[in-house]
């Protein structure tokens, strides 16, 4: 370890070498530390679905075979489940079936909860997605202008939404919007993804209906399927639009007040690139963050609007699973949600790192 | 010597005096805010009315009247009356007071929790801070919504669990926070004067760390409350929190679901009163920080 540099020392051109060789271990070095900390993180995870589901029922067997099982089956079921060892072994055996994609079975379908799990998927994510799109495409623009015109109506605009954001159940909203916007002025589709008289008409591929009827080239499922989306993404967008919103006014902010900026203005740039090019370019890399965990707060917050609207998407499918007492179902849905959202956390954190010059 | 100048006096006598010295400063710069002051009165008015309910609210809570079912808004019955005619006011009224309840324990369980945590954590430092430091990130790192689903799924619906769930994955924040603050007078000349002195780390951490700590997380704790209000609420929606007959407003909502496209009263009610209380905090929280933490404020 020792010797290695004065060995270098001696070869020509060791100072390039060495630089570059600096710089590939430091990512490497970054990227097996990014690795450790995501892997004790879903670790931990792991610990507390185990905890939660083998840990606080008083009876985990009665739990998964019902109080009216009879004796031979009640024992049966704690013999299967392995609830006669050491509680750390368990929870090892349960790491290892995890991992293998075993998550037990649905009690209400019947089925293994991970294949139940791939089938919602989908609907949540094309949700989220289009939540995200709808908040990121206001969000950011708004936060722009409220910033650079302090006290104009789009201010108070972004301000009052902000606020909002952060005080009406996203339950109630889904509501009123149905009651007003699918039942009183028929601008929207209801309740569920498709009008019945559309559904199963395209095959499911990706199993996100935008997507696969445009594979399919079926323009009519196309916009039913649009006609449906489009209340609760613009809810889980509002959401979106009032934290990134907020955020980007609070950066652009901090990035008007800068020196730099007064010497450009002083220069005779035009506001306009004041504002786009020299405050807004450095805050594009801080705005990825907030993207980033506001998607997965939306991940999150579609377990709500998914219930209002009767998506059949995963959060539908944890309510549901609640409201059963199935706990196989309710903890692999909450394994799947806590790790997807723990990975766009570090994702973006670790897009933050290398995006943004002053991080590394 | 008037109240006045006795409480504003700038070399105070008594720890008393300063104390309250102190509280009526930072009252006086919140009333200069006029939303904190909107906060203010809205979070009081949560308050008196949870303590009142019996008195002003105009019927029971929970007394079924179905001659009377799912009348509109009226000047008998101000919010209309639910499916089996009980007055829909009467129980936002009463509602105010599970909501009180919820969020007051759920801050005596979740600040101290994650005070104390914090504190132990940034005092000693190395492995303690270590471990402590990583179960914390762990929790923060999690989906606080789906958690707190997950917790209640296990021990079984009801307020209690709920709020027991709703704590669990609030405290962490607060650790974070505790911790913030420990480091950074860890290291300062009045800690290493009691160290000297013979102070045990139980007496450091309790009796000089823990107190310096307390006004940001009167800030944090104020400015969660709406989403404390709202998870519960969300529990409470989804059949997980408070069970009937118990007027919980987000139960409320889910029971007026039904209804929600004829009788949009039953369920847009209680909305309104989660909205209302929801903001309040958001207004008083926002006052408290300008006023306890300027540096903080400044940059919001």
């Amino acid at each position: 370890m020792s010797l290695e540099p004065q060995a270098n020392l001696r070869q020509p051109g060791w100072a390039a070498r060495g630089v570059g060789s600096r710089r590939v271990w430091r990512a490497a070095n970054a990227i097996f530390w990014f690795i450790v900390t995501i892997a004790l993180t879903f670790l931990g995870l792991l610990a507390i679905t185990f905890f939660i589901g083998r840990v606080i029922p008083i009876d985990p067997v009665l739990s998964v075979v019902g109080d009216r099982a009879t004796t031979q089956v009640y024992e049966a079921a704690r013999q299967a489940m392995g609830l006669d060892r050491p509680l750390i072994v368990q929870f090892f055996s349960y790491v290892g079936d995890v991992i293998s994609g075993n998550l037990g079975n649905s009690i209400s379908t019947g089925r293994p909860v991970i294949v139940d799990l791939g089938r919602f998927f989908p609907a949540t994510l094309e949700m989220a997605t289009l939540g995200i799109l709808i908040g990121v495409g206001l969000g950011v623009p708004m936060g722009v202008i409220a910033a650079a015109k302090q006290g104009s109506w789009i201010d108070q605009v972004i301000r009052v939404v902000g606020l909002l954001g952060y005080s009406v159940p996203a339950f109630w909203l889904g509501l009123v919007g149905l009651a007003l916007f699918y039942a009183r002025w028929r601008l929207v589709g209801g309740p569920g993804r498709l009008d019945i008289f559309y559904e199963g008409l395209v095959p499911s591929i990706t199993g996100m209906i935008l997507i696969d009827s445009i594979i399919a080239g079926n323009m009519d499922v196309f916009k039913n399927a649009v006609w449906h989306l489009v209340l609760p993404a613009s809810i889980l967008g509002f959401f979106s639009l009032a934290y990134i919103g907020r955020m980007t006014r609070s950066f652009m902010l901090d990035q008007l007040s800068q020196e730099f900026v007064t010497t450009a203005r002083v220069k005779g740039v035009p506001e306009r690139v004041v504002i786009w090019r020299h405050a807004f370019y450095p805050i594009r890399i801080q705005l990825i963050t907030v993207i980033g965990l506001s998607y997965a707060g939306l991940l999150e917050g579609s377990v709500m609007i998914e219930t209002v609207f009767s998506w059949p998407g995963i959060g539908n499918y944890l309510t549901t699973a609640l409201l059963n007492a199935d706990m196989n179902a309710v903890l692999g849905a909450t394994l799947v949600i806590g790790a997807v959202f723990i990975f766009i956390n570090k994702i973006s954190d670790v897009l933050y790192r290398v995006l943004d010059p002053r991080a590394r | 010597m008037t109240t006045r100048d006795w409480l504003l006096a700038d070399s105070p006598t008594s720890r008393m005096q300063a104390n309250l010295g102190r509280t009526y400063r930072v009252t006086l710069a919140l009333m200069r805010n006029p939303l904190a002051v909107v906060g203010a009165i809205i979070v009081l008015t949560l308050i008196v009315t949870a303590i009142l309910a019996p008195w002003i609210a105009p019927y029971s809570a929970t007394g079924q009247n179905l001659s009377n079912r799912l009348l509109p808004p009226s000047w008998d019955h101000w919010m209309g009356t639910d499916e089996l005619g009980r007055d829909i006011f009467s129980r936002v009224l009463y509602g105010s007071q599970i909501t009180l309840t919820i969020v007051l324990l759920v801050a005596v369980i979740a600040a101290p929790l994650g005070l104390v945590i914090g504190a132990v954590a940034g005092y000693f430092g190395g492995w303690v801070d270590r471990l402590l430091m990583g179960i914390t990130d762990i929790f923060l790192s999690m989906p606080k919504l789906i958690l707190a689903l997950a917790f209640v799924a296990a021990l079984g619906p009801g307020i209690n669990n709920a709020i027991i769930a709703i704590a669990i994955t609030t405290w962490p924040a607060y650790a974070r926070i505790a911790r913030a603050e420990t480091l950074t007078f860890r290291s300062s000349e009045f800690i290493a004067a009691v160290q000297l002195q013979g102070g045990s780390a139980f007496r450091i951490v309790l009796r000089h760390i823990l107190p310096l700590c307390t006004s940001s997380m009167i800030i944090r704790v104020t400015l969660d409350m709406a989403g404390i209000i709202l998870t519960a609420a969300g529990l409470g929606f989804l059949g997980l929190g408070a069970q009937p007959p118990l007027p919980e407003w987000g139960a409320m909502i889910s029971r007026g679901r039904n209804f929600i496209l004829d009788q949009w009263w039953v369920a847009t009610m209680p909305g309104f009163a989660i909205i209302i209380v929801s903001l309040g905090f958001c207004f008083l929280g926002d006052g408290l920080r300008d006023v306890l933490d300027p540096k903080q404020g400044e940059n919001k």
